[in-house]
């Protein structure tokens, strides 16, 4: 019982450590053919996430592959449930990947223009999809003793969509905070003039979102019975407010931190609610799958608890050593040195 | 085609896509590193120039690499629904493991190593080139150890409608896994050791940087004849293994249709399934497959009929697949020796036929692994975990025929275009030759000294 719980908290935080870390990378994908004036800053917005977009892809299929290990029953009927959203992300983050990678393998205009659709379809599309996953995890799938008797088009609810707007305003919002931070001059101006815009739509579909989780989910029921829970919403709200406060102050890193808690605590937001589902069926709660009918057995947990007492220590560690090796500001003088660049 | 058909076939693709880029990256990880190891330990700056041409082509591969290998860890649970619910408990578990383990090991060092030229020291530069290639391989040994397990599946107890894993030990050592590992994580060094060599060929008949590739062809051929001996050796000991463990996969390899005490080798064999027997066979090397098998003349080896037909692997594929791969590994060991003499006299110019040979070498290891795929997974039907799981129960029930077709029609598009960017790029930057400028790097590099 107890491995289940640290398995569903753990897994918890794959997925927040995951957007927290991908949601600026997806962000700054979004926001590059726009924010960028020329070829240069394009260069310069691509580089800032050039040392770390893969390591941070890998939260994902860390969190895919949690997943599969503690909860088996949960990996397979959700991954076929949602065949073709999850196929549309896959498709969406394989051209993300190699656009990013082969943008600068070539100097035509055309190359490279190609490859800029590419980012920005590639980064679109999943913070869009998540969203839309989440969204529908969070209001139960249709789902009983026969099956799934939904479709892609069922997952664009109006509860879906939302959760998948806002989604798309933390990373855009994240996005532009990371490049305010990690850029000089114009490029860094014009982007934290971006946050303070986009973080008013942020604001106003966060509140419309909080609303209409009370109709559409059961997320709030757990808040009820156990009210101490209430810190991580309101946590949720406060950071979400300190971002534009750190942007008011001029301080775009502390305004960047703040982005990072918001969207660690807006998905433990959910997760907590979902508890102990893991989705729960729209139809009838007996064909939920929860952490406990769905989970591996006790010594496949056991395992894997260790493996990850081990491990997970040790990739923190390494990853904060390279964020501060590369904590300085990008700028064209570092594009221009470096040939492998992107 | 039905969804079980379409599934595999879509397994299929995806899976050997994947696998033309991730044994390069085995081996290539390896050759890159230890050329910037020779930069840093003796300051010779052709060890430089070298380590920055062959990583250009290294990461274009190691991109694809990636980008390929998230829709694995995926369609594990999108079309094989059955499967992952029934052996999650055991099969997950390495999964999990290789990408806590290995996937982010390679992904942050392989950007310390890309963006890191001028941010941390030559050594700990170099250090990283060997994390990225340490990671490679030890996320080749979990998910070897994976797939040995559906081959060879051990330390489960079948409890709760689903094979639950007891004992984590044998999953571990679980010869068949090893085997595997080695067997291709040394065929991956082949094909990097070719496609160096077959590069370098190319530059040497052109009298491009004629130093510069014999330098790097004649590092590629002792690593290659090295990687093709190791290849040999460990897979006599998996077929061994595969006699043992999978008579039926072992049957279907050799197109062997009767039980028989000392069986001999046929040095050329054409199946006749129809008629459960061998159309052609001969000439016969008498007791050699007995020997090889259990490594005893006498032992019995079973043959197909001693099967049931629906218990039986598709003969044709698993056998061709088998003795093409053999014969392309002979044929591969007989170029690589011979790269490694005229490497080591120093007259590869004056072997023009033989660049040339070694130019066009370059699809045969890729071939012969992807052939032993098809031995390996064919000769494991009709079974996906052998003996416990067939296939046809394992695919996910929620899934229509219409989806995977649109799915398989996607990844067939969208893989189809990045093979042909791939294969672009590769040869774009391969023909390019090194890059001469290397003064700016140099000065930094100075600074540090």
């Amino acid at each position: 019982m107890e491995f289940q719980i640290i398995w569903f908290v753990l897994w918890g935080v794959l997925w927040a450590v995951y957007f927290m870390l991908d949601g600026f990378v997806l962000g700054t994908g979004m926001l590059h053919p726009f924010l960028a004036k020329d070829d240069a800053e394009k260069r310069i917005m691509l580089n800032t996430i050039g040392p770390v977009w893969d390591g941070n892809e890998v939260w994902l299929l860390t969190a895919g592959g949690a997943t599969f290990a503690a909860f088996p029953g949960t990996y397979a009927l959700m991954f076929s449930y949602l065949y073709s959203a999850l196929l549309l992300l896959l498709f969406a983050l394989i051209i993300r990947g190699v656009s990013i990678e082969f943008r600068g393998k070539g100097a035509s205009g055309r190359w490279k223009k190609s490859w800029d659709i590419g980012i920005f379809a590639g980064s679109a599309i999943p913070a869009l999809l998540f969203g839309v996953a989440f969204g529908n995890i969070f209001s139960g799938l249709p789902m009983d003793a026969a099956g799934y008797h939904g479709s892609l088009l069922y997952l664009l609810n109006p509860y879906g969509l939302l959760t998948g707007a806002l989604f798309v305003m933390l990373f855009l919002t994240h996005g532009s905070l990371y490049v305010c931070v990690k850029t000089e001059g114009d490029l860094c101006a014009k982007s934290t003039a971006l946050a303070g815009k986009l973080w008013a739509g942020l604001l106003i579909v966060s509140v419309v979102f909080l609303g209409a989780t009370a109709f559409a989910t059961k997320l709030y029921d757990n808040y009820m019975n156990a009210p101490l829970f209430l810190i991580v919403p309101i946590l949720a709200v406060t950071a979400l407010i300190g971002i534009k406060v750190f942007l008011a102050k001029g301080s775009p890193l502390k305004a960047f931190a703040a982005s990072c808690v918001t969207i660690v605590t807006v998905v433990f937001t959910g997760v907590i609610g979902l508890f102990p589902n893991l989705i729960p069926s729209s139809i009838d709660p007996a064909y939920s799958l929860t952490i406990f009918n769905s989970s591996s057995s006790m010594y496949t947990l056991t395992i894997m608890t260790v493996v990850a007492a081990i491990f997970v220590p040790i990739i923190i560690a390494y990853k904060i050593w390279v964020y501060r090796v590369f904590r300085s500001r990008v700028t064209i003088e570092d594009v221009m040195k470096n040939k492998e660049a992107y | 085609m039905d969804t079980i058909a379409l599934s595999r076939l879509q397994f299929a693709v995806t899976s050997m896509f994947h696998f033309i880029f991730v044994p390069l990256t085995l081996g290539l990880s390896i050759l890159t590193a230890y050329m910037e190891t020779r930069y840093v330990t003796s300051g010779d700056e052709m060890y430089l120039k070298m380590t920055k041409f062959w990583g250009k082509l290294f990461l274009i591969n190691f991109a694809l690499g990636v980008v390929t290998g998230i829709t694995m860890e995926f369609q594990f649970g999108m079309n094989w629904a059955e499967y992952s619910k029934y052996v999650g408990d055991i099969f997950g578990a390495p999964l999990a493991i290789e990408a806590t383990m290995a996937f982010f090991l390679e992904s942050v060092f392989i950007g310390v190593w890309v963006f890191g030229w001028e941010k941390v020291s030559k050594k700990v530069h170099a250090l990283s080139i060997w994390l990225v290639a340490l990671a490679t391989n030890i996320s080749a040994l979990w998910i070897l150890l994976a797939n040995g397990w559906m081959q060879h599946p051990v330390g489960y107890v079948l409890r709760n409608n689903r094979a639950e894993m007891v004992d984590f030990g044998a999953l571990l050592t679980n010869s068949y896994g090893w085997l595997k590992f080695g067997h291709t994580v040394a065929s991956g060094y082949v094909i990097a050791a070719f496609f160096v060599m077959g590069i370098s060929a190319y530059h040497i008949l052109k009298k491009h940087n004629v130093e510069f590739f014999k330098r790097s062809f004649r590092m590629a051929a002792a690593f290659g004849l090295f990687a093709i001996i190791m290849v040999a050796l460990i897979g006599d000991f998996h077929a061994a293994e595969v006699a043992k463990t999978q008579p039926t996969k072992f049957a279907a390899m050799e197109s062997l249709w009767d039980t028989q005490k000392g069986v001999g080798y046929n040095l050329f064999v054409i199946p006749d399934t129809k008629n459960e027997c061998n159309a052609v066979e001969g000439p016969c090397v008498p007791n050699l497959l007995s020997l090889l098998a259990f490594h005893n003349p006498d032992a019995e080896i079973k043959g197909l009929k001693a099967f049931p037909k629906e218990e039986r692997p598709p003969v044709l594929p698993t056998f061709w697949s088998f003795r093409v791969m053999v014969t392309l590994g002979f044929a591969m060991f007989v170029l690589a020796f011979m790269a490694v003499i005229y490497a080591k006299r120093g007259s590869l110019e004056a072997h023009p036929l033989f660049l040339a040979i070694m130019l066009f070498s370059i699809p045969l290891p890729y071939i012969a692994g992807q052939l032993g795929w098809i031995v390996a997974e064919m000769g494991r039907q009709p079974w996906i975990v052998y003996g416990v799981l067939k296939t046809s129960d394992a695919v996910s029930k929620s899934v229509s025929t219409i989806q995977v077709w649109a799915s398989l029609l996607g990844f067939t598009v969208l893989y189809g275009a990045l093979g042909v960017i791939d294969i672009y790029l590769l040869s774009k930057f391969a023909k390019k030759g090194p890059d001469d400028d290397l003064s700016a790097l140099l000065k930094t590099a100075k600074q540090e000294v």
